[in-house]
Parts: C-alpha cells; structure tokens; sequence
C-alpha cells in the first residue's frame, strides 16, 4: 500500500523501530531555540554532564521576551532581560549559534528558519513552541515540543515519538477576492474544532492549496495547533523550490539537484490511505473572524455573533456563554457592527512580507479610523529591511500606524506590547484565549487585509466594505470638480 | 522521576472544556530561567477571582483535577505542568487532552488519565455534592474510584510503564547510541547544517 507524505518523512527519520507498543526514535534534522522554553532544558544538560549533541543542527533566537521598540537599549524588565542573558550565556557554552535582537537575522523563530533557507523540505524539525507547525509548508514534518523534549534533542538529537494518525484536509477551487489563507485555516479549525485534529498530522492538498504561496502555506499549518494537531504539512513543489533556491542554507550545486530528486518523491502516493479526510470548497469561502476565546469559536465576518443555545452540545453551550461574557459580545450582533480599539499585524501566522504588503495595499491612500492604534510587526529583522526597501514602512506610518522592530509582540502578553483589560483587538495572531494579548484584552483573529481594512474603519471590516479611493484619473481631471 | 502507582487526594471539579495553556498559566510567569516555583502562578488570572474553585476550601487541598475535554490546548509550554505540579496536582482527569501537554505531563510525573466525559460528569456531582472527596487513581489496574464510582481510564502503555518506574526519557534513549550514531552516518550530504553560518 502507498503511503502519506507525513509516513514518508516519519519513515526516513526512524533511528530505532519501537516494539512491544514503545514509541520509534526519531531522528531531529533541525532544532530551533528561543529564551523561554530553553533555559532548563539547558541547566538540565549541565546537571547531568551531558553535552549538547548536535550544535550544528541547532540554532538559536531571541523573539517571545524582546521589545520591539527601543531595541538599542537594554531590555527594561529584569526578569525578561535575564532571560535573554540567559540564553545567550547557554549559547556561548553550548556553542550554539545565535542571532540576538539587533542582529539582521533576529526575528520570530518560524520566520528565520525559512528565511535561512534552513527550512526544508523532508526534514524533521522541532521547538520549544506549538507554532512549530508552521514549517510542515515546506514538506517537513514539524511539531512543537515542550520543555523535557528540547533537553532531549539537545542531549540526543532524537526523540521517542508515538506514530501519529493522518487526516487529508483538501480545499479545492478558488479563493475570492479578499479571501486568504488565514481564512481557509479559521473555517477548517471552526469545522473540526480546537480538538479534531488530536493525534494527527493533517495534509493540505487540493488546487486552492496548490494555488498558494509558501508565505501563505506557511500561515496554514502555523495554525494546524489551533485544531489539535501538532504538525501540519504541504507537499513540497516548484513554489517550494522557488521560494528556497539561492537562500543562505538551500542546497547548492549537485547537492540541489540531489536534493530535488528527493524532494520530487515527497507527496502521498495515489493508494496511500488517511486514517480521515475533511473537505473544504474555496469558491464558498469569505473572510474568517473569531467571536470566542478559542480559535474553533468563529464564524464569517458577514455572519452574526451566534446565540450559545444554538450549539448542540452542553459543553459547546457553556463555553459559548463564557465566551461572550468575557468577550462583552451579544449573540445577534452583526460582526462587521464591532468596534475595535486595537489591530495588531504582526506574529508567527501573519508576519512575513507578503502579509505586509497585502495589508499595505488596503491602507495606501488612506487614513487610520480616529479611534484605533495599530502596530505593525515584522517577524523578523530581515522582514522589516525587505519591507523598508520596497516603501511599505512610510504607507504603514503615513497611514498612522506604529512601525516595529522584529519579535512575537502583541501575540502573547509577555513583552512590552500587551492589550489593557477590556480593550479589544483585530489581530493577525493565531490564538484568542483569555488574557492572551494582554490581561482581560480581547482578541479577535483575523487575515492581514481584514485587519487593515478594520483600522480604516474602526470596526470588523473586509476590503470590500471600503469606499473606493479616488482614481487618479478623478484627482487630476477638472471636469470632476 | 519519581515513580508514580497509586494516589489519593481531593477531587477539584474543573467545569470547563478547552482549558488552555494561557489559562493554567498566563505567559508573564514564563519568564522565569527556573524548573520549579511557579505554584502562584497555576490559573493565575482565575484565581483572582474568589469565587474560582480552588479559592474554595476544601478544593484548596486538591491533588486530582477534574477537567473538561481538550484540557491544555495551545502553547507547548511545560509550564504548565510544573505549575500544576507545584500547587501539589498528581493527577488531571479530562475526556481529552492536548497532545503536547499530555506528552509533557509523562515526563515530568503528572499523571494526565483519560476519562470518559460520562463518568467526569458523574465524578463532577460527587465532588459538588460532597466536596473534599477523595479520589484515588490506580495506575496499575487503570482505575479511578470517586465515591461509589469505579472509572477505568486510558492512558498509553509506553507512558504508563515509565511513570511506574519512573524512568528518565533522555537515559533510556542514551543507551541506543551506537543506533543513533549509525543512522547520524548515513544522512545525506545535502541536508542543511546552521554552523558555520551562511549568509
């Protein structure tokens, strides 16, 4: 029988076969590193005596603590600063590679690996952060792990794992104008719920996946974690290929051509069967928005905030009510009537410079709603250099947003950047929980040109509900006047 | 690890599906470069609330969590185990957990059991009827009385054996090197390394 693109790459990895119910050992092709979830892991190293196996398959950055103003000064919270100090002092003595805030290639973790070039596809990869998801875009096989496991990959450059189930999630047709990935991954997490995909690693496949950019792939299985499932992953092609050729860690020479025939073989076969499969029609989709303080709890943003009664389940119901009280939504009101104080573009999911420019697009020309701040955040050093080259930066700040330095922000309420109690928030993050931007802050997830069409208007907006901008041809001519 | 059979302790009902990560502990405690002392910041949000049940006596006393389904959904963090551990929690029983936390609660000797959502709605009553009941869950026979009621429950074996014998995953995996050098050598030549950096 054929076998998934996931069993592929599980396959290649095992070191040591599990028998009697044991788990496989699995070889780690990569190992990415960040202050928070390190910094016992690596004491735990050095309680033991044990060395730091691989530092070549290791690499490290500085994003969840780091402040993206004033970056040139030392960190102002001590607890974050040591934290940082922490695992810079780790990477010295491990001999871990670093990139620290200031340097050009600091940024969100899920953002420098691909930029690298690291990123691969058929790799395993692992961090310390449940976003590690997002990798899957290239064909590797991904998935967060927590703080015991990263001293695990550290001490052994392997972990035991428990061989996943595989679940196809294929999204044919076309997206509408205005419609984006952020949007397929909330109607696919609303469909099967923050619980569905518990124990698998789901495929993206379908023309509308096929039709995506790895920026916009890479937002997909970014949020796979938001529906249970610890990796998620894409068949790699030539826009896998295109986007890699030439980074700093792509493969060159005969090695490139040694890679792509390998690479060529990473898809699931015709016979290959999934343990479950869920379908998604694109030409139906329109803009995504959460109303909960869960990622499964959204809706369209044409729709209404849904009555709690309506949901079946006792459970559903319950965390409805929650929900909207702690969201100070009443079910009835229209989405698109709610006014936001906040928007946040920016985070692991909606960082990269194809979300920058997609949102520029909407705002060029046009002023910021009186009542809104907006910050954005490029994912990385990088992003923001890219960015900057090309103007966005002076469209972000003519329109009336804060320009940023590099990191994870107002994703989750642990730097500097955090929602106070009761403000709400359109955000291009992956999470709504409680308090997660900020204490008593509210979230709602939105895509990058839902969030800057939100700033224009100052409530839950798409693109489509903008008046257009005076043509040129308007401006320049008398007869209009 | 310590090892981990049987225990007893006061069964805290957790009415709540999708208990997230953030929720057992908010990121701000994620500061900190320590494995232990976070007990303050279990539910640190919650907890300012003085109706939340372990601001409740005798539920304050509690070692056995009782959770809705999806407990520990979200962020990786381990955390939230430590956290859990910390306030003096040996056992979570939920209908479903998260992968990542119930991966993390194996290595660090929290015993996260799988309950049917029928019998954590019966253990739920017991509890509100006659508060500071006793649970006791046996990880040898894979069971949980409360009061009257006898759960089984599921948990993998693979963990179930490590947590009886309290075995350290890193220790285990040490003695397969030959195995892990050997497949080291064979890795093709065309996959990435991070040193030396290129740029």
């Amino acid at each position: 029988m054929g076998r998934t693109l996931a069993e592929k790459v599980w396959d290649a990895h095992v070191v040591r076969k599990g028998e009697d119910g044991q788990p496989d050992l699995l070889y780690i092709d990569l190992h990415l590193v960040h202050e928070v979830t390190s910094p016992q892991a690596f004491e735990g190293l050095r309680l033991a005596g044990r060395p730091l196996r691989r530092p070549d398959l290791t690499i490290a950055t500085e994003d969840h603590n780091t402040p993206t103003l004033d970056i040139d000064k030392p960190i102002a919270d001590p607890t974050s600063r040591t934290q940082i100090e922490t695992l810079r002092a780790n990477c010295k003595e491990f001999g871990v590679r670093l990139h620290p805030l200031g340097d050009k290639e600091q940024g969100i973790v899920h953002v420098v690996g691909p930029q690298l070039g690291l990123t691969q596809p058929g790799l395993t990869i692992v961090c310390g952060d449940s976003h590690t998801s997002t990798h899957g875009a290239f064909g590797a096989l991904a998935m967060g792990i927590g703080t015991s496991e990263v001293e695990h990959v550290m001490a052994t450059q392997t972990l035991p794992l428990k061989p996943f189930k595989t679940m196809a999630v294929t999204v044919e047709g076309t997206l509408k104008p205005g419609v984006s990935s952020k949007d397929i991954i909330l109607a696919v997490i609303a469909k099967i719920g923050t619980g569905g995909g518990q124990g698998y690693v789901l495929e993206y496949r379908g023309s509308a996946i096929r039709a995506l950019s790895m920026e916009a792939r890479m937002t997909i299985c970014n949020m796979s974690i938001e529906a249970g499932a610890r990796a998620g992953m894409v068949a790699p092609d030539q826009t896998t290929y295109d986007f890699m050729k030439g980074r700093p860690h792509a493969p060159e020479g005969a090695d490139w051509d040694a890679a792509v025939a390998y690479w060529d073989t990473l898809h699931t076969d015709e016979d290959a069967v999934f343990d479950a499969e869920v379908f998604l029609d694109a030409d139906e989709l329109e803009p995504f928005v959460t109303w909960g303080t869960n990622p499964g709890q959204g809706v369209s943003l044409s729709q209404t905030v849904p009555d709690p009664d309506s949901f079946a389940d006792e459970n559903a119901k319950a965390a409805a009510r929650r929900a909207l009280e702690y969201m100070d939504l009443a079910a009835g009101t229209p989405m698109k009537d709610i006014r936001v104080d906040t928007v946040f573009l920016g985070s692991c999911t909606n960082s990269r410079l194809e979300d920058l420019r997609a949102a520029a697009d909407v705002v060029r020309g046009r002023t910021k709603a009186e009542n809104i701040r907006m910050l954005v955040v490029p994912g990385s050093a990088r992003v923001r250099l890219e960015a900057e080259a090309e103007g966005l930066d002076k469209v972000f700040t003519e329109f009336g947003a804060e320009w940023r330095f590099a990191g994870c922000s107002m994703c989750l309420g642990m730097n500097p950047d955090q929602l106070a109690p009761g403000e709400r928030c359109a955000s291009t993050s992956n999470r709504n929980f409680e308090g997660r931007q900020g204490k008593g802050g509210r979230t709602h997830l939105v895509s990058p040109v839902v969030a800057a069409a939100t700033a224009v208007r100052g409530t839950l907006s798409s693109p489509s509900d903008l008046d257009p901008l005076p043509t040129s041809s308007d401006a320049a001519s008398p007869a209009a006047a | 690890m310590e090892k981990f059979t049987t225990h007893t302790g006061i069964g805290v009902p957790l009415r709540q599906s999708n208990v997230d990560t953030d929720q057992i502990i908010p990121a701000v405690f994620l500061k900190r470069i320590t494995r232990t002392g976070f007990e303050d910041a279990l539910f640190a949000s919650w907890r300012k609330d003085e109706s939340f049940i372990l601001n409740r006596e005798p539920f304050s006393h509690g070692s056995v969590l009782v959770a809705g389904p999806d407990f520990g959904t979200g962020s990786s963090r381990e955390h939230a185990v430590w956290a859990l551990k910390d306030y003096g929690f040996r056992v979570v029983l939920s209908s479903r957990f998260a992968d990542i936390f119930r991966g993390n609660s194996g290595k660090q000797g929290l015993l996260a059991a799988v309950v049917a959502q029928d019998d954590i709605e019966l253990i739920w009553k017991e509890l509100e009827n006659h508060p500071g009941t006793q649970i006791t869950v046996d990880l040898t026979s894979k069971t949980v009385v409360c009061g009257n009621l006898v759960a089984p429950f599921e948990i993998d074996d693979y963990t179930r054996w490590r947590l009886l014998e309290g075995l350290d995953d890193i220790g285990l995996t040490l003695q397969h090197e030959g195995e892990i050098a050997s497949y080291e050598g064979s890795r093709p030549s065309f996959k990435p390394t991070t040193l030396p950096a290129r740029s």
